[in-house]
C-alpha cells in the first residue's frame, strides 16, 4: 500500500494499480472510456485527465491521463483542478461533435456510458455548428446490432474482441476521422463472446439484438439475479422481464467466477422463456390412448393424488438441469431409494467418478478466476469454446501469464496493456491441447494434438509417469506422443500453477483416470497443481452428490414390476438414452408424470403434465463443476398455475396426504431441509439471506427507482390496480419499494450507482476495480479436497486406438450453438447451430471416396442417418463426428461404433 | 290560551327558529362568503341555491356513520350531542319579544356562561375519545382557549350588568330604552364580540380544528350525522351569540314601531350574524400563542379596566 | 388593529365588484393553446406517428400512467407497438410532454373527458393519436437523428455529411 494525496485528502492505495483505479476504487468519480479493469490501460480516449504536482508545494501541476500513471508513494494530484475540469468537459465535447441525436432510438439510452460520462464531464451544451459525420452499418449476425454512426473510437471492442476474447473478425478501419469499427464484410460475428460487446461499447454501436425485439429500457425491467442454466460453469447473470416476458440477460460480476462477462449461448439463449412451446396449463389424458386435454390445478392433483397415495410403487426421475430443491422435493415425495437421477449410466459413472476424484485430492477445483492464473494448463479431451465457453475465455486470459513476468521483467506495469503486448508479443504460457478434433484455443496452445480419446488418456497417464515415476506408465508409446509427454510433463512440473483441465465431454473415464494421475504426480512431485472438470449439465455436479440412481435401474424397477408409477421432473430422456430404449422404457410406465416447461418428447408421452417454472420464473440452488454452490432467484412471477417445480411436488405430496413437506412455507423451507438432510449440502442453506431478511427494516427491491407504467400496463385488462404480489420465498420485493443500498452480493438484482447508469456502476460494488464484491463474491464451494493427498493413482490404462475396417469411432461434436437443447429455443441460436453433418479425416474421406458436402448414409446403432460430410483434416484417422444435441441425431448413445452404409457412395 | 299550550309553542318555536337560522346559516354563510370573495357560492340547487342545505343534509344523512375502531364508542357518539345540547340550552333564556321568551331567569347571563362553558366538554371529549393525536392536540387546544376566553366574555359583560343592575336579559333589553349599551359599553361589547367567537372557536379563532395544522382537529374521525351535529352546534352557537349581542348591547327587540319587536329583533341578530361572516372572509387564523397571550395580556386587564370605569361612572353620577 | 379593520372594510367592500366565476357549463372559457389537458400523440409534418417508443415519458411520469412497448418497422423505423394512458391516474402535469424529445406527447385544451366508468378512462394508442401536428410544427426528429429509416438514408438527415468511404485514403 502507497500513500497518494488527492485534493488535499490522503489515501491508501494498492502500488499495482494506475491512478485512475485507485481514484474509483476509493469510490471517487473520474470519467474514462477506453479503460476496463479486464483490459488494462492504453491511454487512448484522453478522458480521465488529472492534474497531478511534484510535491506538496507545487500549485502548477500538471495534467496527465489517470490511466497511465502508475500510483506512486507521495502522489499529489486534484481530481477537481479547473483545469483538469476543463480538459474533460473538452475531450467529451470533442467526442460528442459527431455523435447522433439518437437517443430516444438508442437501446443504449439510459445505461449508456457515454451518456453517464457526458452528465459527469459537464458538457451540456453542443457549440460545434458543422455536419455530423456518418458510417453505414454492418450486418453483424442474429446477436449483434451494429449503428456505427454513435462511435466515440475509443478502441474497447477490438481490444476486447481481439485481445481479450481471442476473435479475429472484427477490426478497426480506415485512418483519421473516418475509423470504422466492423468487420471486412458484412457477415456473422465468429466469436463465441461477442454478446459482451453489447457491454464493453461505451455508447451504442453494438446493441444486443434479441432485446430490440421487444425493446426494453434498463430502468423498466424487473431483475433479479440468476445463474445461467445452458452449461455447468454456472456463470451469474442478471435477468430482465417485462410485461410477463423475459428481456435479457446481463451478466452479473462474480469475482470469483465468470468476472464481467458471459458467453453468447448464456446471454441469448433465453428466449425458451417465451417461447410458444411452453406448458401454460396441466395436461391430463383420460383413457391411456386418449389425447391430453388441458386442465386445471384441482383436478390434476386429485388425478395424481389417486396414483400415489398409499402406492408404494413410485418412482422419481430427477434432473441435472433442475434446481436441488425440485430434486429433493421429488425426492421427499417417492422416497430416498425410489429417486433416481435421469442420466445415463456412462453419464452417472463419469460425474461419479469426477466427484470421488474431487473428494480424495489430489488437487483442488479452481474457480474460473483461479484458471486465469494458471501458467501451465494441459487440457485433454475437451472443446472448452464449445463445451464450456467461458472457461476457454478463463484460459485465454491464464496463457497470458507469462506476459506478466516479461512486462515485470520490464518494469513494465501489467495494465499498461498496449506496451505489455508489444514487448510481449505473441509470447503464451505453455497450454497443451489434446482433443480429437481441432478447437478455437489450438490457436494460443504451444502443441495440439488430435487423439482418439483413449490415446489422449494414454498421452495422460504418459505425463503423469514422466512427472512422477510412482504413477503407472504407459506400454508401446509410441515415440512422438513420449516426447510430447516428456515435453508437457517438464512444463507442467515447472509450473508455479499447473492445471489440468478434462470433462465428460469425450465420455471417455480413463481421461479422468488420466488426469487424477497427472494430478496426483505433481503433488507428489510438490507442485500445486489444480484439476477442472466441465460437465454436460447446469446441475450435473448437484445431482450427482446426491447419490441417487440411474436411469437403467429406473428401468429396471419398472421391468420387475416393482414400479407403476413414474414422476419425472424437467427431463426428457429422449435426450439422455437412446431413443428406443427411451420410448420402450415410457410405454412400460403405466402412469407417467411429467413436470417440465416445454413440450418434448417426453411430455407427449405423459398421462400427466404439470407446467412448471422456467429459471428465471422460479428460485433454485445449482452447483457448477467447481462444486460452487450458486442460487438463482425468482425474476417473475408466471401465469397461473404454472409453478415451481419444487412447489408443485410439495402440493402434490399434501394432496396424496403425506405430511413430509405439508408444513414447508417457502423456496427457504427446502434449502433449509435438504442441507439438514444431507450433510454434504449443509452449506447452501447460507449462499443468501433467508426471506425474513431486511436492510433497515426494507426489502430488496426487485425494480429499479424509476420503474414506470405500474398503473397502466396492466389498465387495459382491469383498471384497478392489483395488489403487489408478496415474495414469501425469498427478501427480494416485486416492487420499487425497498432498500436503496446495496445489497448483499449473493442478492444484487442490478447494478446501478447515482450517475452510474451503465454496467461501469460495477465499479461501485467492488472492493477494488476488478476485485471480489463487498461482503464476498456469492456462492459456496461445496467440495474441497481431503487434507491427506495420498490418493492412489488410477492403474487402468486403456489399449491404444486401432481403427477398424469399415467401422468408425463416432465421437460427439460439441457446439457452442446448437448442443444445448434449451438455448435453441431462441431464433438467433437455431440460425448460428450447425445443420446435421458427420465429419471425417479427409484421408478416410478419400479412401471411402467421399467429397466434402456430399451425402453419406452413415449407421450407428442399426440407425441409418443420412448426413452431409464435412471433411475435417484435423480429426484422427478412424473417427467420425456427428453434433451433439441436434435433434434427429444419436448423441445420447455416443461413443459407438459407426459404419457407412454401402448405398452412400 | 292555555299558558302551558302557549310556553309549549314558545319553546317549539324557539327550537325551530334556532334550528332553522342554523341551516339556514349555512347557505348565507356561502353565498355571502362568495360575494366578498369575488364568486357565487352554492347557486345550482333550486333558486340561487337555496336548497343547498337539503342536498347537503340528504348527504349527511347518507354518509357511512363510521366510528374508528380504535375510538371509545360512548364517548365518541355523546361528545357531538353535549354540543348541540347546551347550545339550544342557551337559547332559553333570550327573550325574543317583550313576550316571546321561554323563562326569564333573575340569572340570566350566568346560566347562558354555564352552559357555554359546559360546551367544552364537547371539544374535549371528542377529541380525546377519537384516539388520534390531531384530535387530541386540537382538544387540548380547544379547552385552553375556551376556558381563557371564558374569563373575559364573563367579565366583559359585567358593566352591563352593573348599567342594569340585574342578570335577568329582560330587565337588560328593559334598561337600553334611552340608549343602546353599545355605545356606553364599547368597549365591553368588542370584548365580547371577540371573547364569543374564541368560545365558540369560529373562525378566525377556528385553532382547535385548524385545518392546514391538525386536519380538522378534534372532528377529524367523525363522519356523517356525528360530524353534522358538530356542524349544527358551531351553526347555532353563531345564532346565539349574536342573538345574545343583540341582546345585551343592540337593545333587543327595541326599534322604531314600524315593525313588530320579534322582527327587531331578527334582523339586527342577521346583520351581527353577516357581520361574523365577514369576520372570516376577512381575517386570517391567528397563532395559538398569539391568541393566548392575546386574551391574557391585552382583553384580560381591558375589561377589568372597563369594570373600573364603569363602576367609577356609575358611583359618580350616582 | 386598524389594519384589522381596514382588512374587514376592503373585504366589505369586494361585495360591489363583479365576480370571477364563469358559470361552465353554460359559459365556457376560452383556454389558452398551452392548458394542460388531454394528451395526444402527433405526427410529424410527413404523417408519420412523431413517438418513437424511447420510454422517457412513461419514466417522467409521476403517477406511472403511461405505459408503451416500442417496435420497428421494417427499414428500422421506432414506433410504440402500443401506447396506454391511465386517464384516471394521470395528474395532467405536463412531465411527459417535457420529458418526449420528438415533440409526440402532447397536452391539449380539453378537459371534458369525464366517465362514469373508471375503465373507459383508460386510452389506447388508437384513441390518443391525432392526424396533426398538435402545437409544434414542422419537427421530425428522424430528420435531425442519424439512423437509417424508410424515408432516408444514412448521410440524408439535415446536418450531416454522406457516409464515409472506409477505403478512401484522403485525409
Amino acid at each position: 500500500m502507497v500513500t497518494i494525496h488527492i485534493d488535499g485528502t490522503s489515501y491508501q492505495v494498492d502500488e499495482q494499480q494506475n491512478l485512475l483505479e485507485a481514484i474509483l476504487s476509493l469510490g471517487l468519480d473520474l470519467p474514462y472510456f477506453c479503460w476496463h479493469p479486464a483490459m488494462g490501460s492504453v491511454g487512448a480516449c484522453r478522458q480521465c485527465a488529472i492534474k497531478i504536482y511534484k510535491d506538496e508545494n507545487d500549485t502548477q501541476g500538471k495534467i496527465t491521463m489517470a490511466c497511465m500513471e502508475p500510483a506512486k508513494e507521495g502522489t499529489y494530484l486534484s481530481l477537481n483542478d479547473a483545469e483538469a475540469k476543463e480538459m474533460r468537459s473538452h475531450v467529451i465535447q470533442w467526442l460528442m461533435t459527431n455523435h447522433p441525436h439518437d437517443c430516444p432510438i438508442c437501446d443504449e439510452g439510459g445505461e449508456c456510458h457515454l451518456q453517464d460520462m457526458t452528465v459527469m464531464a459537464g458538457h451540456a451544451y453542443r457549440r460545434h455548428r458543422y455536419n455530423k459525420r456518418t458510417y453505414r452499418n454492418q450486418y453483424l449476425g442474429p446477436f449483434i446490432n451494429h449503428e456505427m454512426n454513435r462511435c466515440i473510437q475509443c478502441y474497447r471492442c477490438v481490444r476486447y474482441y481481439r485481445d481479450y476474447a481471442g476473435g479475429d473478425d472484427l477490426d478497426a478501419f480506415a485512418a483519421h476521422n473516418h475509423v470504422y469499427f466492423g468487420r471486412h464484410e458484412d457477415g456473422v460475428l465468429q466469436n463465441e463472446f461477442s454478446g459482451n460487446l453489447v457491454e464493453v461499447c461505451p455508447t451504442g454501436v453494438f446493441t444486443d439484438k434479441t432485446l430490440k425485439s421487444h425493446y426494453t429500457r434498463k430502468w423498466d425491467l424487473t431483475t433479479a439475479p440468476s445463474i445461467c442454466h445452458h452449461c455447468s460453469m454456472g456463470c451469474n447473470i442478471i435477468a430482465g422481464e417485462r410485461y410477463g416476458s423475459l428481456r435479457r440477460i446481463y451478466a452479473r460480476y462474480n469475482g470469483k467466477v465468470n468476472g464481467y462477462f458471459i458467453c453468447d449461448r448464456g446471454r441469448f439463449g433465453y428466449e425458451f422463456v417465451n417461447s410458444d412451446k411452453r406448458i401454460q396449463q396441466p395436461m391430463l389424458r383420460k383413457e391411456r390412448n386418449a389425447d391430453p386435454e388441458p386442465t386445471d390445478k384441482q383436478t390434476i392433483l386429485r388425478h395424481i393424488a389417486e396414483r400415489i397415495q398409499n402406492n408404494d410403487r413410485v418412482i422419481g426421475i430427477g434432473s441435472p438441469i433442475a434446481s436441488l430443491e425440485s430434486n429433493f422435493a421429488l425426492q421427499q415425495l417417492v422416497g430416498e431409494n425410489r429417486f433416481y437421477g435421469g442420466i445415463s449410466n456412462s453419464e452417472d459413472r463419469l460425474v461419479k467418478t469426477v466427484i470421488n476424484i474431487l473428494r480424495q485430492g489430489p488437487a483442488r477445483t479452481p474457480s474460473l478466476k483461479e484458471i486465469e492464473n494458471a501458467d501451465a494448463i494441459l487440457v485433454l479431451g475437451e472443446d472448452l469454446t464449445n463445451t464450456a465457453p467461458m472457461m476457454a475465455l478463463s484460459l485465454r486470459q491464464a496463457v497470458r501469464n507469462i506476459q506478466k513476468k516479461i512486462a515485470q521483467k520490464l518494469n513494465i506495469p501489467y495494465w499498461q496493456d498496449a506496451a505489455v503486448r508489444e514487448a510481449a508479443q505473441e509470447e503464451y504460457s505453455p497450454c497443451y491441447i489434446a482433443t480429437p478434433a481441432g478447437t478455437k484455443l489450438d490457436e494460443v496452445a504451444r502443441k495440439s494434438m488430435r487423439l482418439a480419446p483413449v490415446d489422449i488418456a494414454r498421452l495422460g497417464f504418459a505425463v503423469a509417469h514422466r512427472i512422477s515415476n510412482d504413477a503407472p506408465g504407459v506400454d508401446n508409446l509410441s515415440k512422438e506422443l513420449a516426447s510430447l509427454a516428456a515435453e508437457i510433463g517438464e512444463s507442467l512440473k515447472g509450473a508455479e500453477h499447473p492445471l489440468i483441465v478434462t470433462g465428460t465431454s469425450c465420455r471417455n473415464e480413463n481421461l479422468l483416470h488420466a488426469s487424477a494421475n497427472i494430478a496426483a504426480a505433481l503433488k507428489n512431485a510438490g507442485a500445486q497443481p489444480s484439476i477442472s472438470f466441465t460437465m454436460h449439465d447446469a446441475n450435473s455436479m448437484g445431482l450427482a452428490m446426491m447419490n441417487a440412481g440411474t436411469l437403467a435401474q429406473a428401468k429396471h424397477e419398472v421391468q420387475e414390476g416393482n414400479a407403476d408409477t413414474v414422476i419425472i421432473l424437467e427431463n426428457d430422456l429422449y435426450k439422455r438414452i437412446d431413443e428406443d430404449a427411451a420410448t420402450e422404457f415410457l410405454d412400460q410406465c403405466q402412469h407417467l408424470i411429467v413436470l417440465d416447461y416445454l413440450h418434448n418428447k417426453t411430455t407427449s408421452k405423459a398421462e400427466a403434465v404439470l407446467p412448471v417454472s422456467a429459471f428465471s420464473e422460479t428460485f433454485g440452488t445449482l452447483v457448477n463443476q467447481e462444486g460452487r454452490a450458486q442460487r438463482f432467484f425468482e425474476v417473475h412471477i408466471p401465469a397461473e398455475p404454472v409453478q415451481a417445480g419444487w412447489q408443485w411436488l410439495k402440493d402434490l405430496s399434501t394432496a396424496a396426504g403425506k405430511n413430509a413437506m405439508s408444513d414447508w412455507q417457502n423456496f427457504h423451507d427446502f434449502t433449509r431441509h435438504l442441507s439438514n438432510a444431507m450433510p454434504q449440502f449443509k452449506d447452501i442453506e447460507a449462499i443468501s439471506p433467508p426471506p425474513g431478511y431486511r436492510v433497515a427494516d426494507q426489502r430488496i427491491p426487485r425494480q429499479s427507482h424509476r420503474y414506470s407504467g405500474r398503473t397502466a400496463m396492466h389498465a387495459h385488462h382491469n383498471v384497478h390496480e392489483k395488489k403487489t404480489p408478496q415474495d414469501k420465498d425469498s427478501a427480494f420485493a416485486f416492487s420499487m419499494e425497498g432498500y436503496r443500498g446495496q445489497p448483499p452480493p449473493s442478492m444484487i438484482p442490478l447494478f446501478w450507482s447515482p450517475g452510474w447508469n451503465s454496467a461501469q456502476s460495477i465499479n461501485k460494488y467492488q472492493i477494488e476495480v476488478g476485485g471480489g464484491l463487498h461482503g464476498g463474491d456469492p456462492g459456496k464451494r461445496l467440495i474441497e479436497p481431503q487434507e491427506k493427498a495420498d490418493s492412489p493413482y488410477f492403474k487402468n490404462i486403456p489399449e491404444p486406438f486401432e481403427p477398424g475396417e469399415n467401422r468408425w469411432l463416432t465421437l460427439p461434436g460439441y457446439h457452442i450453438f446448437g448442443s444445448e437443447s434449451l438455448s435453441m429455443h431462441t431464433p438467433g441460436v437455431a440460425e448460428r447451430a450447425p445443420g446435421p453433418y458427420l465429419s471425417i479425416n479427409d484421408h478416410d474421406a478419400a479412401q471411402l471416396n467421399i467429397k466434402d458436402g456430399a451425402d453419406a448414409t452413415y449407421v450407428v446403432a442399426d440407425r441409418p442417418y443420412t448426413l452431409a460430410v464435412k471433411i475435417n483434416a484435423s480429426l484422427p484417422r478412424g473417427v467420425v463426428e456427428l453434433p451433439a444435441g441436434l435433434p434427429g441425431l444419436p448423441t445420447a448413445i455416443l461413443p459407438a461404433w459407426g459404419k457407412f452404409s454401402e448405398a452412400s457412395e | 290560551m292555555n299558558p302551558i299550550v302557549q310556553n309549549l309553542l314558545i319553546v317549539f318555536g324557539v327550537l325551530f327558529g334556532a334550528l332553522t337560522m342554523a341551516a339556514g346559516l349555512i347557505w348565507i354563510e356561502r353565498r355571502m362568503l362568495g360575494l366578498w370573495q369575488d364568486r357565487y357560492g352554492p347557486n345550482r340547487v333550486g333558486p340561487f341555491g337555496i336548497f343547498q342545505v337539503i342536498a347537503d343534509m340528504i348527504k349527511i344523512f347518507f354518509k357511512e356513520d363510521w366510528i374508528p375502531p380504535f375510538a371509545d364508542r360512548t364517548i365518541f357518539t355523546v361528545a357531538p350531542a353535549i354540543v348541540v345540547a347546551t347550545v339550544l340550552l342557551g337559547f332559553a333564556i333570550v327573550p325574543v319579544a317583550p313576550n316571546v321568551f321561554v323563562v326569564d331567569f333573575n340569572i340570566g347571563i350566568l346560566f347562558f356562561l354555564a352552559t357555554s362553558s359546559i360546551g367544552v366538554y364537547s371539544l374535549v371529549l371528542g377529541g380525546w375519545s377519537s384516539n388520534n393525536k390531531y384530535s387530541l392536540l386540537g382538544a387540548l387546544r380547544g379547552t385552553a382557549q375556551m376556558i381563557s376566553y371564558e374569563v373575559f366574555m364573563g367579565l366583559s359583560l359585567m358593566g352591563v350588568v352593573m348599567m342594569t343592575g340585574s342578570f335577568s336579559l329582560h330587565s337588560i333589553v328593559e334598561a337600553q330604552q334611552g340608549m343602546w349599551f353599545v355605545v356606553p359599553q364599547i368597549v365591553g361589547f368588542v370584548i365580547f364580540i371577540i371573547a364569543a367567537l374564541a368560545e365558540t372557536h369560529r373562525l378566525p379563532f377556528d385553532i382547535p380544528e385548524a385545518e392546514s395544522e391538525l386536519i380538522a382537529g378534534y372532528h377529524s374521525e367523525y363522519s356523517g350525522m356525528k360530524f353534522g351535529m358538530f356542524f349544527v352546534g358551531e351553526y347555532l352557537g353563531i345564532t346565539l351569540i349574536s342573538a345574545l349581542t343583540v341582546t345585551l348591547f343592540l337593545g333587543g327587540w327595541l326599534g322604531p314601531s314600524f315593525l313588530p319587536p320579534f322582527a327587531w329583533f331578527s334582523l339586527k341578530t342577521l346583520v351581527v350574524i353577516l357581520f361574523i361572516v365577514l369576520l372570516r372572509a376577512a381575517l386570517p387564523r391567528p397563532r395559538y400563542d398569539q391568541l393566548l397571550s392575546y386574551g391574557w395580556k391585552v382583553l384580560l386587564p381591558l375589561s377589568l379596566l372597563n369594570i373600573l370605569v364603569t363602576g367609577a361612572v356609575i358611583l359618580a353620577t350616582g | 388593529m386598524l389594519s384589522i379593520i381596514r382588512s374587514i372594510y376592503l373585504v366589505f367592500l369586494r361585495m360591489f365588484r363583479p365576480r370571477f366565476t364563469v358559470q361552465y357549463p353554460e359559459e365556457k372559457i376560452k383556454l389558452p393553446a398551452r392548458w394542460r389537458g388531454r394528451i395526444v400523440l402527433t405526427r410529424d409534418p410527413d404523417g408519420g406517428e412523431r413517438c418513437v417508443g424511447c420510454y422517457l415519458c412513461a419514466v417522467a411520469c409521476p403517477v406511472d400512467c403511461i405505459a408503451l412497448q416500442a417496435t420497428e418497422d421494417e427499414h428500422g423505423r421506432r414506433y410504440p407497438e402500443f401506447f396506454r394512458i391511465n386517464f384516471s391516474r394521470c395528474i395532467f402535469c405536463g412531465l411527459c410532454e417535457e420529458a418526449c424529445p420528438t415533440y409526440a406527447i402532447q397536452l391539449t385544451p380539453d378537459f371534458e373527458m369525464s366517465e362514469y366508468d373508471r375503465q373507459n378512462m383508460v386510452y389506447e394508442k388508437e384513441e390518443l393519436l391525432i392526424n396533426g401536428e398538435g402545437k409544434y410544427k414542422g419537427y421530425n426528429f428522424y430528420n435531425v437523428s442519424g439512423l437509417k429509416t424508410g424515408e432516408k438514408d444514412k448521410g440524408e438527415a439535415d446536418n450531416e455529411n454522406p457516409p464515409i468511404d472506409v477505403r478512401d485514403l484522403m485525409p
